[in-house]
């Protein structure tokens, strides 16, 4: 069987792994902790694909999505990585 | 009372089950008697009223706790069972645990190099409390796979088949097993194989589903209730318990006396039936346990389940005090703002007003009027005045006729007076079903004669109410944060645009378009007179200027609707009427038809005032003036409206009748024509079916080419015939009228009272269903033609013949039934939803939507932070408005241009 790159279905919304400044950057913006953000389990296909070009993801990184949206025409949303 | 500073989050919550021995343990007393009271009314001792279980009765003490009726929170007690019994609430568990292990050694039918790769998750799950999906779903796969086996892998012994006869009688290859056998059996299974079927062996033992020994819920729980007659009544929970005990003693005694195994088996079944009933008296394949008057009894889980139940309507609902409900009229003078209240709810309903050096005096005057001040005109009186002691204690005095005179003078600063409902109050008004926001809006009340509650007819599309029948809910305001809150954010006039769709939900509804559609449609005359008359409910500054005709003033339709519009306005856009049939390219404010409407500084020059104007959902005026106005300017607007628009319909007066779709023989000849030709059309298409020379459509087998065609020719007959018939309903025509304005009905409706009904579908396809190749007796089998297929020629006028009669009852249903459905399942849908959703906001800094422990839902509400009650139609800028305000009359023309 074909393997297929899940980041290329146009259903799926672009993932981005954020730097330690990055993710510093955006708790400060929001004035939140991370464990208020949205989550995103570890073994998620989308993770797997970041963990072919970063290696190993360690929970507690944060991921930026880039979606489509209805009303704003591109929106994005932010999920920390958690195990299981 | 438990202060703030023990507040505590609740970390997890562990569900178990009740050993017999903690049975016994929380008991203050065993229960054996089989009744309640002696002859002198008194608990009778190890009863089921006994003392040990709580005090329902002033004067006498817990004999547990020694607390009075206030200060005891009653105690359970608990019934010996002679014989073992199912627990009903876990028949499904009971059915697993005994197909999953052995019949002799009691271990799980699985070998332990199969059971113990699922130790580690199962350990985490159910050991620490961890609940996951994944361990249920192993413990299902465990227990499924375990049944498959024939043989013990342990002991090798031969394994049965389990049944279950509902409600609770298990049976193995056929054979009765006791509850006495699967208490036994379950007692067999070791404490290291539950874990795999689910079960923690600290908290849980599956013997412990099969009762010995049964709780007895306080008497707080199930209290006696004493008539007016002086007679006590036993609630429902206390009459099954005493039915318990009683079939438990005899079975007792049956069983010590020796008595035959067939006597003592029956009144073990006896036993089980009612335990079981007085669980759930709607088991399935159980008669419900009746009271004497036949009446099914309410037991444990009737009194938690459903709509009625403990969780939907005490704890999620709540009764509340200064409230009112009644039947819901009509009422055009009132302003969108206010509802009109009955003067007996208004005397009974009350506002707490604190005394104040500024107010004493007229709220002596109110205090002195007492409950129920005489007069013809309405005064608000007051119910009670709540007095304030030195150490700060609270007293109510109830004002009567008497001590009136004598209260009033005796007010103080800093008391309060329950003073009545007087005009000008805020109150809340919904109507059920509470679907929007705007179910529930706050009202300024007016106090009026009569018994129903009134509001003006703009304001019926936001509670979707009408008046054949409909009660609406009141509630009045107490404290004076909840009213001003109520003013702000719950006034009629901040709801006039909806968040569903960014438009206008409150405005014009039926007799308000078609009378302003009388107005101003090609601009018509009116004497002084008569423009007195019509304007006589309405608030404007002057009169328009008028015109001369033969020599005399008269005052145009269009100049009387301007008085009401905001002077500096300006619009254009195309009216309803205007359907886009009648020119080939539209030629705007030239429009012969009086359909493009062109607003300049608050004058209507052209155009006709109909639903796309002031229409609730659609008005398009009515929506520019809320968002470029504030809401007081809209409600007035609206208010005004409706005034004027029954002030012109009162006055020029309007009827619709059958006569109304009457069209000439010669139309009727032609219509018949067309309706003929058409079914010769679908004749046609048939036989060449059944030739087998039918075309087939691209992708459609010749079957459903056939269907496309006919229902086809049909729709285009139907559309033909009433396009000709409407030929001879001109604008003058009041059904027409409301049709084209959009007030009521359309075209399409009138066409099948003149001309033809058409054909009626069930599952949008004709009609297909009845008897074995066709649809009813009167027709030939395997009939493929127009009326063997709910074809109705006739027009509703001329009557429909049976056949069309009952196919047209077969699509009426459908739409019967669609709705029924449809609603029943949105509303679940919609609880299920508003419940998810309820406690999440947006925050006020960066528009994040969070819940109530701050974790963030969405990084944006809505992804664009755009409130959608202030959108227009959802987008966040209305382009239009932006460009026409800046560019003026340029703009218009650009759209007239073309471009
Ligand atoms: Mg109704
Ligand atoms: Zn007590
Ligand atoms: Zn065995
Ligand atoms: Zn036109």
């Amino acid at each position: 069987m074909k393997k297929v790159n899940i980041m290329e279905h146009e259903l799926v919304p672009e993932h981005y792994l954020l730097s330690e400044e990055e993710e510093k950057e955006l708790l400060d913006k929001l004035q939140v902790t991370k464990d208020s953000l949205p989550k995103i389990k570890r073994s998620d296909p989308a993770i797997k694909v970041l963990e072919k070009i970063y290696g190993p993801i360690k929970p507690g990184r944060v991921i930026k999505i880039v979606r489509k949206s209805q009303t704003s025409g591109k929106f994005i949303a932010y999920r920390v990585v958690v195990e299981e | 009372m438990i202060g703030p500073e023990v507040q505590k989050r609740i970390s997890s919550l562990r569900f178990a089950l009740l050993s017999p021995d903690e049975v016994r343990k929380m008991s203050a007393v065993k229960v054996t008697t089989a009744d309640t009271y002696d002859e002198d009314g008194f608990p009778l001792d190890r009863g089921l009223m006994d003392l040990h279980m709580g005090v329902i009765e002033p004067g006498l003490r817990c004999k547990t706790c020694n607390g009075k009726v206030d200060e005891c929170p009653g105690h359970f007690g608990h019934i010996e069972l002679a014989m073992p019994v199912i627990h009903v609430g876990f028949v499904k568990e009971i059915k697993d645990i005994l197909e999953a292990t052995c019949n002799s050694c009691g271990r799980i039918k699985l070998k332990d190099e199969e059971l113990e790769i699922y130790r580690p998750v199962l350990e985490k799950s159910i050991l620490n409390g961890e609940e996951s999906l994944e361990a249920l779903a192993m413990s299902k796969k465990i227990i499924d796979e375990a049944a498959q086996r024939s043989v013990c892998p342990h002991c090798g012994a031969e394994q049965y088949k389990i049944t279950l006869d509902k409600p609770t009688t298990f049976r193995e290859n056929g054979r009765k097993l006791s509850p006495k056998e699967i208490r036994e059996r379950f007692e067999r299974i070791p404490d290291k194989d539950l874990i795999f079927l689910g079960l923690n062996p600290n908290t849980a033992r599956p013997e412990w589903m099969i009762l010995t020994v049964l709780p007895v819920p306080p008497v707080n729980v199930r209290p006696t209730i004493t008539l007016e007659t002086g007679e006590r009544s036993e609630d429902d929970l206390t009459h099954k318990l005493v039915d318990i005990i009683r079939i438990n003693q005899r079975l007792r005694d049956s069983k010590d006396s020796g008595a035959p195994q067939l006597i003592i088996e029956d009144l073990w079944e006896l036993l089980q039936y009612h335990i079981t009933t007085y669980f759930d008296n709607q088991t399935s394949g159980l008669p419900p346990a009746r009271h004497r008057s036949g009446r099914p009894l309410k037991t444990i889980v009737q009194r938690l389940k459903g709509k009625e139940g403990r969780f939907r309507s005490n704890l999620s609902g709540k009764r509340v005090n200064f409230s009112a409900r009644t039947v819901i009229s009509p009422e055009p003078f009132l302003s969108i703002n206010e509802v009109g209240i009955p003067e007996e709810a208004a005397r009974e309903l009350t506002v707490p007003i604190p005394v104040t050096p500024f107010n004493i005096e007229k709220l002596r005057e109110i205090v002195r009027r007492g409950p129920n001040p005489k007069g013809e005109k309405y005064l608000p009186g007051a119910n009670y005045v709540i007095k304030q002691n030195e150490k700060g204690l609270k007293q109510r005095i109830m004002i009567m006729e008497k001590n009136a005179e004598d209260v009033a003078n005796k007010l103080e600063v800093g008391w309060i007076v329950e003073r009545q409902m007087m005009d000008g109050d805020v109150v809340l008004f919904n109507r059920q079903p509470s679907l929007h926001r705007m179910s529930m809006m706050a009202h300024r009340v007016r106090v009026m004669k009569n018994r129903t509650f009134r509001f003006n007819l703009a304001v019926c599309p936001p509670y979707n109410a009408d008046f054949d029948g409909d009660e609406m809910n009141l509630h009045v305001l107490q404290s004076e944060e909840a009213k001003a809150e109520a003013r702000i954010l719950m006034a009629v006039q901040e709801h006039i645009r909806s968040p569903r769709f960014g438009g206008p939900i409150i405005g014009g509804v039926h007799d308000h378009i078609t009378g302003l559609f009388l107005l101003t449609y090609k601009n018509p005359l009116f004497t002084k007179e008569q423009v007195l008359h019509i304007l006589s409910y309405v608030n404007y500054d002057s009169l328009p200027k008028p015109v001369i005709v033969d020599g005399k003033e008269y005052y145009r339709g269009k100049d009387i609707f301007s008085l009401i519009l905001p002077k500096d306005l300006n619009m254009e856009y195309k009216a309803k009427i205007c359907d886009g049939t009648g020119c080939k390219e539209c030629v705007f404010d030239k429009c012969p038809y009086d359909a493009y409407v062109m607003i300049k500084n608050g004058q209507l020059l052209t155009g006709t005032i109909d639903e796309k104007s002031i229409g609730a959902f659609k008005g398009v005026l009515l929506d520019r003036i809320s968002r470029d106005y504030d809401s007081v300017t809209a409600a007035k607007f609206i208010d005004n409206f409706t005034r004027l628009s029954v002030g012109v319909i009162s006055y020029m007066g309007f009827t619709t009748g059958i006569d109304d779709t009457d069209i000439p023989e010669e139309t009727k000849i032609q219509v018949d024509e067309i309706l003929n030709d058409a079914i010769e059309s679908t004749k046609a298409y048939i036989d060449a079916y059944q030739k087998g020379i039918l075309q087939s459509l691209p992708g459609k087998s010749p079957e459903e080419t056939l269907e496309d065609n006919i229902m086809r020719v049909l729709s285009d007959a139907q559309k033909k015939a009433g396009e000709i018939a409407s030929k001879h309903l001109g604008m003058e025509n009041p059904s027409v009228i409301m049709a084209r304005s959009g007030a009521r009905a359309s075209m399409l409706n009138l066409s099948q009272v003149a001309a033809n009904i058409g054909q009626q579908a069930v599952r949008g396809r004709r009609i297909n269903r009845g008897y074995i190749g066709r649809t009813l007796p009167h027709f030939k089998k395997g009939e493929l033609g127009a009326y063997a297929h709910g074809y109705v020629r006739s027009s509703y006028k001329k009557g429909l013949t049976p056949l069309e009669y009952f196919f047209h009852a077969m699509g009426g249903r459908e739409g019967l039934v669609d709705t029924a459905v449809r609603t029943s399942r949105s509303g679940y849908m919609q609880r299920r939803l508003i419940n998810a959703l309820e406690d999440l906001k947006v925050t006020e800094n960066d528009g994040l939507v969070i819940d109530t422990t701050d974790n963030i839902i969405q990084f944006a509400y809505g992804e664009d932070i755009i409130d959608p009650t202030r959108s227009k139609q959802g987008k966040a800028v209305d382009y239009d408005a932006v460009f026409s305000k800046a560019l003026g009359e340029r703009f218009f023309l650009q759209i007239r241009g073309g471009k």
